[in-house]
């Protein structure tokens, strides 16, 4: 009885006080499953998201053998003949196609420099901007100035060209000023199509660009400024010792960026400023892949040139990201 | 930082210039941006036969609304606009959701493979197959001349991803934690408890996003040959075109443009650019002052990642 009781007592007692334990452990088991279940749920719901993405993104880069063929879409992959590498081989072989591709990156690099040349201007225009005391006219020069950034390079097109063309609004002032007789060419021309490019991305870009500087300088500890000025630093010396220092980690992560991004213009803007006058001079890559493979059709060609350059940039990317984890210990991507 | 930095001291005569030059030129750079768009208004409600020669300049002459009823009759446009606001609508609201959504589970450490997956999906960010096997993979999908090419292509944006991402790891743990004690599941947790919480971010999300779509031009221009498949600013590109080969052509023929041009309102090719001009631009024009402090709020925020 006793020992009954006592075995009574001893599984009661083992039960009792097993069971918590034991369902505890049950519960984990069971929360661990139902975890893992739902880590698979978690993952079985993003996942036409992720097809998507390998869709568009990673499926194209076996489009790159394109560029072993000499792919002719009427007769698809299997009936275009396989000519290795004479694409790329035609590319430094031929001195046509050498000079047309010397002048094509010359304007690339030549246009992306002028970009990386003026990418200082909207940290100025941010620090010149915050020195200005009333709020209203910081809001509406900064509300005004990114104005440009949210339009498309079609309408900036046809600003330029309602202000710009041989009947536009700037040659109309000037013949009525009699400082000319003949319409100056500003977009027929190819003259200074480098250094007109970079003005439009200034004047699309400068207010947009100066937003992440006036983001980071309200962030500066204002104890800085404070202990400097009782040190009796003027207004200059407040800005060359204290803000500029306090920006240049923003600015460099958005220089080596720029860099990374030297061969990748982009085609917009230069498609639409194209013409017959300009074309020698405004050609970049991007547009220049557009105009051989989808307007002239030598999509095999298109392909190697956009291919050598994917990964040209890739390799920039990384030489660039390393660059910044060994000077700020902190990479970029 | 300015009012306290020289709130307390006397303006120097060096001040008063510095604030003077300064003044000066951001009025001169205000007026830059501004005014090619006051000009593209004005121009668009003016006679027509005075902003030919381009003598419209700081107010608008003999002022009517002709030209936008006028506009809004040629081929093409009606369709233009509702392809548009289509896409507008359609891909941003799928660009909202689907931001929404993956920066949320990317955020969530159980998810099978998380890091792998958010690592493939941010890395696209930095490379490209190129123009040509996109194309040649758009044709083979049957998105070449399909309103869908639009869309699709611009759901998954690893940017928008990672700015919903590290706004959700900044709010409380135990919000996911309570609501996984009442028995909700991964998309109920998503949508009762995080997306009505989630809302300056979406609304930062939602404006790159429609202006992204409302200004796109290349996808139009690379993958679609369907009239009724064009958009505004397509439309917009080939009036700009058209009106400069209607005017070298009435150039060429010995014939002068004032002599097409019979009463203030009959359309001549400014009109027409000025007018379509306009319409593309305005709804920016007017959203943006509205939604400025998303902007500013947003790219703050990419600042974070950066």
């Amino acid at each position: 009885m006793t020992l009954t009781i006592g075995n009574t007592t001893a599984v009661q007692s083992v039960v009792i006080k097993d069971s918590p334990t034991s369902r505890r452990r049950r519960g984990r088991r069971q929360r661990q499953q139902a975890g893992g279940r739902r880590s698979m749920g978690m993952f079985l719901c993003i996942l036409p998201f992720l097809v998507l993405v390998f869709l568009f993104s990673y499926f194209p880069l076996y489009g790159w053998i394109y560029s072993l063929f000499d792919y002719r879409p009427a007769l698809g992959l299997a009936g275009s003949e396989f000519v290795g590498l004479q694409w790329f081989e035609l590319l430094v072989s031929s001195p046509t196609q050498v000079a047309q591709i010397g002048q094509v990156l010359l304007n690339t690099l030549a246009i992306s420099f002028l970009g990386i040349a003026t990418s200082i201007l909207p940290l100025f225009f941010a620090i010149f901007l915050n020195e200005v005391r009333a709020p209203w006219f910081r809001n509406a020069v900064q509300t005004l100035t990114t104005l440009p950034n949210f339009i498309s390079w079609v309408l900036v097109y046809m600003i330029a060209f309602s202000l710009f063309s041989s009947s536009g609004l700037v040659n109309n002032v000037l013949n009525d000023a009699g400082l000319i007789t003949q319409p100056l060419k500003f977009l027929d021309s190819d003259q200074n199509v480098w250094l007109t490019m970079t003005l439009w991305s200034v004047w699309k870009g400068l207010g947009w660009g100066a937003i992440i500087y006036l983001a980071a300088i309200a962030g500066i500890d204002q104890s800085l400024y404070e202990s400097a000025k009782i040190d009796g630093a003027g207004r200059f010396q407040l800005m060359r010792y204290i803000t500029i220092p306090q920006l240049m980690p923003t600015y460099l992560v958005l220089l080596l960026l720029s860099v990374a991004n030297m061969l990748n213009n982009g085609m917009e803007q230069y498609f639409v400023f194209q013409n017959a006058f300009n074309k020698e001079t405004i050609q970049v890559l991007d547009l220049y892949v557009y105009n051989i493979g989808i307007t002239g059709n030598s999509l095999s060609m298109a392909t190697a040139i956009g291919m050598l350059k994917s990964i040209i940039s890739v390799a920039l990317l990384l030489t660039v990201n390393w660059i910044a984890k060994r000077v700020r210990g902190q990479s970029i991507v | 930082m300015s009012s306290t930095t020289f709130g307390v001291r006397r303006r120097s005569s060096g001040d008063i210039i510095f604030a003077m030059t300064n003044y000066t030129v951001f009025i001169a750079l205000a007026f830059l941006c501004a005014y090619p768009f006051y000009f593209l208004i004005i121009n668009s409600i003016s006679a027509n036969d005075v902003s030919a020669l381009g003598q419209v300049r700081w107010f608008p002459v003999d002022l009517h609304l002709e030209n936008y009823s006028q506009v809004l009759q040629l081929n093409g446009l009606p369709m233009a606009a509702v392809v548009s606001i289509g896409r507008t609508a359609i891909g941003t609201f799928a660009a909202v959701l689907a931001s929404a959504f993956l920066g949320f589970m990317f955020s969530q450490s159980k998810m099978w493979g998380r890091q792998f997956w958010y690592r493939s999906v941010i890395i696209t960010m930095y490379f490209s197959a190129g123009l040509i096997p996109v194309f040649i993979v758009m044709k083979t999908l049957g998105l070449t001349n399909n309103f869908w090419v639009y869309v699709l292509p611009f759901i998954v944006q690893p940017f928008f991803i990672i700015l919903v991402k590290t706004y959700v790891e900044a709010m409380p743990e135990s919000l996911q934690e309570a609501a996984e004690m009442d028995g909700a599941n991964i998309v109920q947790i998503f949508f009762r408890i995080f997306l009505p919480n989630m809302t300056p971010i979406l609304a930062t999300v939602a404006i790159f996003s429609a202006v992204a779509q409302w200004n796109s031009f290349q996808d139009t221009l690379i993958y679609i040959t369907d009239q009724s498949l064009y958009t505004l600013q397509y439309l917009l590109y080939m009036f700009i075109n058209q009106a400069n080969s209607l005017a070298q052509a009435a150039q060429n023929s010995g014939g002068n443009l004032t002599g097409i041009i019979t009463a203030a309102t009959t359309q001549t090719p400014t009109s027409i650019r000025m007018t379509v001009s306009v319409l593309v631009v305005l709804p920016i024009i007017f959203i943006y002052p509205l939604f400025q402090r998303f902007f500013v709020k947003g790219i703050m925020l990419g600042a974070v990642k950066g």
